[in-house]
C-alpha cells in the first residue's frame, strides 16, 4: 500500500513538472540567465565596440563600480531617485484612499466614474504621456492658456523643461524643482487608481459594526475615520507604499517620456538607459543597474515579510 | 466577502433612507458631504479630461489650435479628419503608417496572449492542484519576476539580441513580453482554479479521464471569464509595452509598434501635433474598448486576496 502511493504521488509530481516546464524555461532563459550575466557584465570592461568577444567569463575588474560610485552624476541622480519615488508613491496612495473615501458608499453613476478612473493606469504610457507634454506645453498647451487667461499667470510655465523656477510664496521667493515636481504629479495621477483598486476592495470589506458601534457613542465623522478605519487600512496601505515603492525605483518610461531624463530628473534607470546606448559602456550600464538592484532586493524582502505577516494575523 | 454584502445590504437599505430623513444632517455631516462631492467632481474631471483633451485635438485643425489653444471643444463645422487619415496613411504614400505599426503591435500582442495562456494554464494548474518538491519555490520565483524591474533585464537582453541579430524581430519581443507576463497570468489563473470544486475533477478521473483530459474538460471551460480577463489583461500589457520595443526595434523602422512610432515622431517637429494626437487616440481606443468590455472580471482578477487580511 506504501509503495502504490508513493509511486501516485511520483506519477503526480513528475506531471507537475512537465506542466510547469515551458513556464520555467522561459523565464530562465529571458529572465534568470540574463540577470545572472549582467552580474558578469559589471565586473568586464564591455563596450559596445568589443560587445562580439564578451561572454561569461572574461577579465572581471572592478573599474566600472569604481566610475559609477566616483562620478557626482551617479549620486545626484540616486537622490532624484528617491525623491521621485517617494513622493509619487505617496502621491498616489494619498489619492488613491481620497477617491476611495469618496466612493465607498453607492450613488448614481459609481460604477461608471469607478471604471473611468482607471483609465490612467489602463492607457497607454507614451499616449498619456504625449497629451501631458501638450496640455504643459508653453506655446500650444491647455494649462498654460487657461493659466494665463484664469489665474493671471505673468507668463506661460515652462513644466517640463525648467529645473529650477522660482515661486513668491507670501512674499517671499521659493525654488521648486519644477520638472521634477510634474513628473512626480504625472506618476501619482497615473498610479492613484491602482492605490484606489487595492484600498476599495478592503473598504469595501471591513465589517460596519465597530463603526455603528462608535457613531452610537457620538463620535464625529473624522474620529471615526482616523480611529476605526484607517487603522484597518494600515496592512493594504504599508503593502501598496513598499509595492509602489518597488515598481517606481526603476521606472524607465513615464520619466523618459516627459522630459527625456533632462531639467534636473535624471532617475538612475534612465541613466542606465543612457549608458546603454548613447555611451555605449555596457560593463557601467551593468554596475549602475546592480545597484538598483541591491535596493530591490532589500525592498523585496520587506515585501515578502509585510506579506507573510499580513498572511499570519488574518 | 461577497456573501457579506448579500447578507446585509438587503435589510439594511429598505430601513435606512426613512431615518436619515427623519434625523436633520448635523453640520459636520454637510462639510463632509460637500467635501466628498467636491472629491467626487475634481477626481472625474482629473481623469476624463486629458482623454476628453486627446480627443478634440485629435479632430481640429492645427492652425485652430495654435490660435486658440485653451479651447476643449470643437465646434462641429470645423472638425476635421485629415489627421487620422495622415497618420494611418503609409510612409510611402506620404503619411505615417500608423496602420502598419498597429499590425505590428497586434502580432507581437497576439502571439504574447496564446503563448502566455498556453503556458500559464499548465503551469497554473500545476501550482494550484498538484503537489510536487519546488512548489514554494517556483512560486517565489515568479513572484521575484513579476516585481523585477524591465530596465534591468534591458541590458543582458539588449546584449543578447544584439549578439544574435534577433533586433528587429517581432517574435523575439513577444518572448520577452511572455516571460515578463507569465508570472501574473499564473498568479490570477491560480486563484481561478483553486476555487473549481476538487470533487468534479476527481469524479472525471475516476471515470478515466487524464489529468490533461481535466484541464480541458473540466478546468477550461469553468473558468472561461478569468480566461478572458488574463487574455486582456496580457494584451494590454503588450499592446502597451515601450521599453523593450524602443531597444529592440528602434532602427527598424517598418517594425515599430504604435507605442514606439508615436514616442519617435512626437520628438520631430515637421509631425504636426494634432495629427500625433490622432495617433494617441488610434493607440489609446482599442486599450479603453477591451478594458470596458472587461472591466469587472479584470478588477477582480487583479485585487483578488486584497480584501483578505
Amino acid at each position: 500500500m506504501p509503495a502504490r502511493t508513493d509511486t501516485l504521488a511520483r506519477q503526480e509530481s513528475r506531471l507537475a513538472y512537465r506542466l510547469i516546464s515551458p513556464t520555467l524555461l522561459i523565464v530562465v532563459v529571458v529572465v534568470v540567465l540574463p540577470v545572472i550575466w549582467t552580474i558578469s557584465l559589471a565586473f568586464q570592461d564591455v563596450r559596445l565596440i568589443n560587445l562580439r568577444d564578451a561572454g561569461f567569463f572574461g577579465e572581471y575588474v572592478l573599474d566600472n563600480f569604481a566610475t559609477v560610485f566616483g562620478s557626482s552624476g551617479f549620486w545626484s541622480s540616486l537622490w532624484t531617485t528617491v525623491v521621485y519615488t517617494v513622493g509619487a508613491t505617496l502621491g498616489s496612495i494619498a489619492i488613491g484612499l481620497v477617491a476611495a473615501l469618496a466612493l465607498r458608499k453607492p450613488f448614481r453613476g459609481r460604477g461608471v466614474l469607478r471604471a473611468a478612473m482607471l483609465l490612467p493606469y489602463v492607457a497607454p504610457v507614451v499616449a498619456v504621456t504625449f497629451v501631458w507634454s501638450v496640455a504643459l506645453n508653453p506655446q500650444f498647451g491647455i494649462v498654460n492658456a487657461w493659466g494665463t487667461r484664469f489665474l493671471g499667470w505673468d507668463e506661460p510655465v515652462p513644466f517640463l523643461s525648467q529645473r529650477d523656477y522660482s515661486v513668491g510664496l507670501f512674499g517671499v521667493d521659493v525654488t521648486v524643482p519644477l520638472a521634477l515636481l510634474t513628473v512626480i504629479a504625472f506618476e501619482a495621477w497615473r498610479y492613484f487608481p491602482f492605490a484606489f483598486l487595492f484600498i476599495i476592495a478592503r473598504l469595501q470589506a471591513l465589517p460596519g459594526e465597530l463603526d455603528e458601534a462608535a457613531m452610537v457613542d457620538g463620535t464625529s465623522i473624522w474620529q471615526r475615520f482616523r480611529h476605526i478605519t484607517l487603522p484597518q487600512l494600515m496592512p493594504v496601505i504599508a503593502l501598496l507604499t513598499i509595492l509602489r515603492f518597488i515598481f517606481t525605483f526603476n521606472k524607465f518610461d513615464d520619466v523618459y517620456l516627459l522630459t527625456g531624463g533632462g531639467a534636473g530628473t535624471e532617475v538612475v534607470s534612465i541613466r542606465v538607459y543612457e549608458f546603454l546606448t548613447a555611451r555605449t559602456d555596457i560593463g557601467a550600464a551593468a554596475a549602475q543597474s546592480l545597484v538598483l538592484a541591491g535596493v530591490l532586493v532589500v525592498f523585496i524582502a520587506v515585501y515578502l515579510r509585510t506579506a507573510a505577516a499580513r498572511g499570519e494575523t488574518s | 466577502m461577497s456573501v457579506d454584502t448579500v447578507a446585509t445590504a438587503p435589510s439594511a437599505a429598505p430601513a435606512r433612507p426613512p431615518s436619515r430623513r427623519r434625523r436633520p444632517r448635523s453640520r459636520e455631516e454637510r462639510v463632509w458631504g460637500a467635501l466628498r462631492v467636491a472629491a467626487i467632481v475634481v477626481l472625474a474631471l482629473v481623469t476624463i479630461v486629458p482623454f476628453v483633451y486627446m480627443l478634440v485635438l485629435s479632430v481640429r485643425p492645427i492652425a485652430e489650435v495654435l490660435l486658440e489653444p485653451g479651447r476643449l471643444w470643437v465646434a462641429p463645422s470645423e472638425v476635421t479628419t485629415d489627421t487620422y487619415r495622415e497618420v494611418l496613411t503609409p510612409v510611402d504614400d506620404g503619411g505615417q503608417g500608423f496602420l502598419r505599426y498597429m499590425g505590428n503591435s497586434a502580432l507581437v500582442a497576439t502571439v504574447t496572449v496564446v503563448v502566455t495562456l498556453v503556458a500559464s494554464i499548465l503551469g497554473a494548474y500545476a501550482v494550484s492542484r498538484l503537489s510536487f518538491r519546488g512548489r514554494g519555490a517556483s512560486g517565489f520565483l515568479f513572484l521575484i519576476v513579476y516585481l523585477f524591474p524591465p530596465i534591468l533585464l534591458a541590458i543582458p537582453l539588449f546584449v543578447l539580441f544584439s549578439q544574435l541579430s534577433l533586433r528587429g524581430n517581432l517574435l523575439a519581443l513577444a518572448i520577452v513580453y511572455v516571460a515578463q507576463t507569465v508570472p501574473v497570468a499564473i498568479y490570477m489563473l491560480r486563484n481561478y482554479f483553486a476555487t473549481i470544486p476538487v470533487s468534479l475533477e476527481e469524479a472525471a478521473l475516476i471515470d478515466g479521464c487524464t489529468r490533461l483530459g481535466v484541464i480541458r474538460r473540466i478546468s477550461l471551460p469553468l473558468s472561461m471569464p478569468s480566461l478572458i480577463a488574463t487574455g486582456l489583461y496580457v494584451f494590454m500589457i503588450a499592446w502597451n509595452e515601450f521599453l523593450f520595443a524602443l531597444l529592440f526595434l528602434v532602427e527598424r523602422r517598418d517594425n515599430w509598434t504604435v507605442s514606439l512610432g508615436l514616442s519617435r515622431l512626437s520628438g520631430s517637429i515637421e509631425v504636426p501635433t494634432t495629427v500625433l494626437m490622432a495617433g494617441s487616440v488610434v493607440l489609446t481606443l482599442p486599450i479603453i474598448a477591451l478594458f470596458f468590455l472587461a472591466e469587472r472580471m479584470l478588477v477582480e482578477g487583479l485585487t483578488s486576496g486584497a480584501e483578505k487580511g
